[in-house]
């Protein structure tokens, strides 16, 4: 456009003298920055909940500062160790000066708690000494040290520290792929009896899986009998599924256990009504049949709520045609029909998914043994166990996880055929 | 009137800018909500704001100190006080995040004059924790599952041929070792030196494994007595407030079995950055005293942790019922008794975290 305008040889200008095209600009900038400023709220919201925080997530999964910034004498000594024998005295020593400043600043607690991810043992280690190495005056240190604990006289103990002295680790994104760091420094995998993450990431993504299977295989007719009725008699029907979404989540999953525990009515009523015995009673909560059922029927509304206002601008004429012209009535809905409800399947299952990946309330009350979800740990580790490090590094994989499945799901269908209505 | 009104401004002077402690102040107190703290409003909060004039916000949490740790991070501090188990204050201690405090300087005497030090029960005290109350996790069963008599202690709830049926137990490594090493015949006061052991931990496991498939795990502290009632589960454990409510309050049948109880402790900690130090200081003082924590015990069935509180404990206020024999701190409880050895669980909680729930998805 503006190649056309520069060769114009004599260009428009309005009453004021100012060329048109000028006015043009300034009208259209002045338009941009409205637009920018009504933008700007909602991006600043977004900005402070969701990318600054998972900004930090990032940083926390791997930050490592605290070994370096209340032992940095120590470690730079011990970057000179061999680590086969113990580490020489001065090494010693200044972990000694450096322990009693760290008792000081009421540090050691937390270099503790860092080490102890690592090796079991170190918190106390840590905090039993820094009590006792107050009245530590003159070496030798080494002597001084293993009187304390005999832990300090374990090799296994000074590589620990030094491993975790880099301020950047990678050390919170092995262990949540159940890997660790042998003193020696190669990467190994978790004793058997320790690995837990990475079947628990499969069964989440295999559960979510599930759900999402079941949601579209249940909420597919719904949405087809809420689209074709009269209008009347579908509000009624609309307002069945959007009673239980109004529901507190709390108190669906109560009611399921209600229903389905052992003892629960729907059992009594099979075994009141002769079907089984009452010492085989149907086990379909506190597993993770329980938790697919609550979980699926929570979920399901997100289903039915896309899919429903896809199949409403499906024109039946088509369905018509289709037959007119000699399909019979499965053809005409399986090549016909079906593929114009695929922007709808494609919105409610990534809905589904994307949210029964991270759940969380559900599996933890009818969960029980077997149906715990990835991010039932992550939750202990962010409120009980504080490692917020590792429950930062569990919570990244997953974000990584939905962002690659996402990508994976635009080659396949293509995020421009998605439609919530 | 004229001489009041003189004498308060002379108390006014004398006080100088210093009378910001005596003015009204606002604290806010987070405990774990329910029955819990209304316990603790009518023992503690409302005689001390009538006393004092101050004002308690009290807010309730779910345990954990994720949100105490961001709030200090952030710099951000609104809780003055918080009432946390005996381990999350020692890590919270650890994390820098509560305000170490010197007990016998801060709390009352007992009222023959004992030093908190030696009022206190042994070894409740913490660097940042001012105990109020023992609690306990402890066996009961369903009456209606064993109308003759149920299991009377560790052993029996192991043995699923001689009291058969559904146990309920918490998800969490924390005591089910411990009483899978009593079970199998370790005595409670040398539990915990046996699972410093590699063996020990194996020996607790391979125990957990005999009753693995009758268990349904609990998370949070209503299920135990919800499952029961429902004939979900016959036997489990569960804080003995809960049995206790579930017993006197809903009258439903069931028995504890006090045997092989393991005590925990819970109490205050102050949170470090705050800024009305004095006035929760003030707070504290009042109610950790002797009569104040013999006091809650008419509205709760947890044990004072002062030694001094124990014979002052009496009714329950709504029910009538005497309150002593509920108390997990009476000696006839006590049979196998064990406290929780908290250095043992801050070194090893995360370790025999990640085994437990291993084994329990294996």
């Amino acid at each position: 456009m503006a190649n056309v305008a520069d060769t114009m040889p004599d260009p428009m200008t309005g009453e004021d003298g100012i060329p048109l095209k000028t006015k043009l600009r300034i009208a259209e900038r002045r338009n941009r920055i409205k637009a920018a400023l009504l933008v700007l709220p909602l991006f600043a919201f977004i900005l402070v909940t969701f990318l600054v925080p998972i900004g930090q997530m990032l940083y926390r999964s791997v930050e490592n500062n605290i070994i370096a910034d209340n032992l940095p004498r120590t470690i730079e000594l011990l970057s000179e160790w061999d680590g086969n024998n113990l580490p020489p005295e001065p090494v010693f020593e200044t972990m000694v000066a450096e322990l009693k400043i760290a008792r000081e600043t009421k540090e050691i607690g937390k270099i503790g708690k860092r080490l102890n991810y690592e090796m079991s043992g170190m918190l106390s280690l840590f905090k039993k000494s820094g009590r006792k190495v107050r009245k530590l005056e003159t070496g030798p240190y080494k002597e001084a040290l293993i009187k304390i604990d005999k832990d300090w006289g374990d090799p296994e103990v000074w590589a620990t520290i030094k491993q975790v002295s880099d301020r950047i680790t990678g050390s919170y994104y092995l262990a949540a792929v159940d890997l660790k760091r042998s003193p020696q420094g190669e990467i190994v995998a978790q004793p058997d009896y320790k690995q837990i993450y990475v079947s628990l990431f499969i069964k989440t993504l295999w559960i979510s899986l599930l759900v999402t299977m079941t949601c579209i295989l249940l909420g597919f007719p719904v949405s087809f009998l809420l689209s074709n009725l009269p209008m009347r008699t579908s509000n009624l029907l609309m307002i069945l599924v959007l009673l239980p979404f109004w529901t507190s989540l709390l108190v669906r999953t109560t009611s399921w256990i209600a229903l389905l525990q052992s003892e629960g009515m729907i059992n009594d009523l099979l075994v009141t009504i002769g079907f089984i015995g009452d010492d085989e009673r149907l086990k379909m909560m506190f597993n993770q049949t329980g938790t697919i059922i609550a979980m699926t029927h929570i979920l399901l509304p997100f289903m039915i709520l896309p899919l429903y206002s896809v199949m409403k601008t499906i024109s039946p004429s088509y369905v018509r045609a289709a037959r007119s012209l000699g399909a019979n009535p499965f053809t005409a809905f399986w090549r016909i029909y079906f593929p114009q409800t695929l922007p709808g399947i494609g919105a409610g299952s990534i809905l589904v998914f994307i949210l029964s990946i991270g759940y969380y309330i559900t599996p933890a009350l009818v969960g029980g043994q077997d149906g715990q979800l990835i991010s039932n740990l992550i939750a202990y580790h962010m409120q009980s166990s504080l490692n917020w490090g590792l429950a930062a590094a569990l919570g990244s994989i997953l974000l990584a996880g939905v962002l690659v499945l996402y990508m994976i799901y635009n080659k396949i269908v293509g995020i421009d055929n998605m439609k919530l209505g | 009137m004229k001489s009041i009104l003189k004498y308060s401004a002379l108390v006014a002077a004398a006080v100088g800018m210093t009378a910001s402690v005596a003015q009204a102040e606002d604290i806010t107190v987070v405990s774990w909500g329910g029955a819990y703290t209304q316990s603790q409003v009518k023992a503690y909060h409302q005689p001390w704001m009538a006393n004092t004039g101050n004002v308690i916000n009290s807010e309730d949490y779910s345990g954990g100190l994720a949100e105490v740790r961001a709030q200090t991070e952030a710099g951000n501090v609104t809780w003055d006080l918080l009432d946390v188990t005996m381990s999350d204050a020692i890590a919270g201690c650890d994390e820098g995040i509560f305000e170490a405090v010197d007990h016998d300087a801060l709390l009352a005497a007992a009222p023959d004059g004992t030093k908190p030090t030696g009022d206190f029960l042994e070894g409740s005290l913490g660097e940042c924790f001012i105990p109020q109350i023992v609690y306990s996790t402890v066996w009961a069963y369903s009456k209606k599952a064993f109308p003759d008599g149920g299991p009377q202690n560790i052993m029996d709830v192991f043995d699923l041929e001689k009291f058969p049926g559904k146990r309920a137990l918490q998800k969490s490594p924390l005591y089910n070792l411990e009483w899978a090493l009593m079970a199998d015949g370790v005595p409670s006061d040398q539990v915990y030196d046996v699972l410093e052991t590699e063996e020990g931990v194996e020996r607790a496991f391979a125990k957990l494994d005999t009753i693995k498939d009758q268990v349904v795990w609990w998370t949070a502290g209503a299920q135990p007595p919800q499952l029961m009632a429902d004939g979900e589960v016959v036997v489990g454990t569960a804080y003995n407030g809960r049995w206790f409510s579930a017993i006197a309050e809903e009258k439903q049948p069931f028995e504890m079995i006090w045997y092989g109880q393991a005590l925990d402790l819970d109490g205050w900690a102050i949170l470090k950055g705050g800024s009305k130090k004095d006035t929760v200081k003030d707070f504290l003082k009042f109610a950790t005293d002797t009569q104040r924590l013999a006091d809650q015990a008419k509205y709760i069935s947890y044990g004072p942790a002062r030694k001094s509180s124990a014979p002052l404990v009496g009714k329950h206020a709504e029910l009538g019922i005497d309150m002593g024999p509920h108390m997990p701190t009476n000696p006839d409880n006590m049979t196998e008794a064990f406290m929780t050895n908290f250095d043992f669980w801050a070194d090893n909680k995360d370790e025999l975290n990640e085994r437990f729930q291993a084994w329990i998805a294996g």
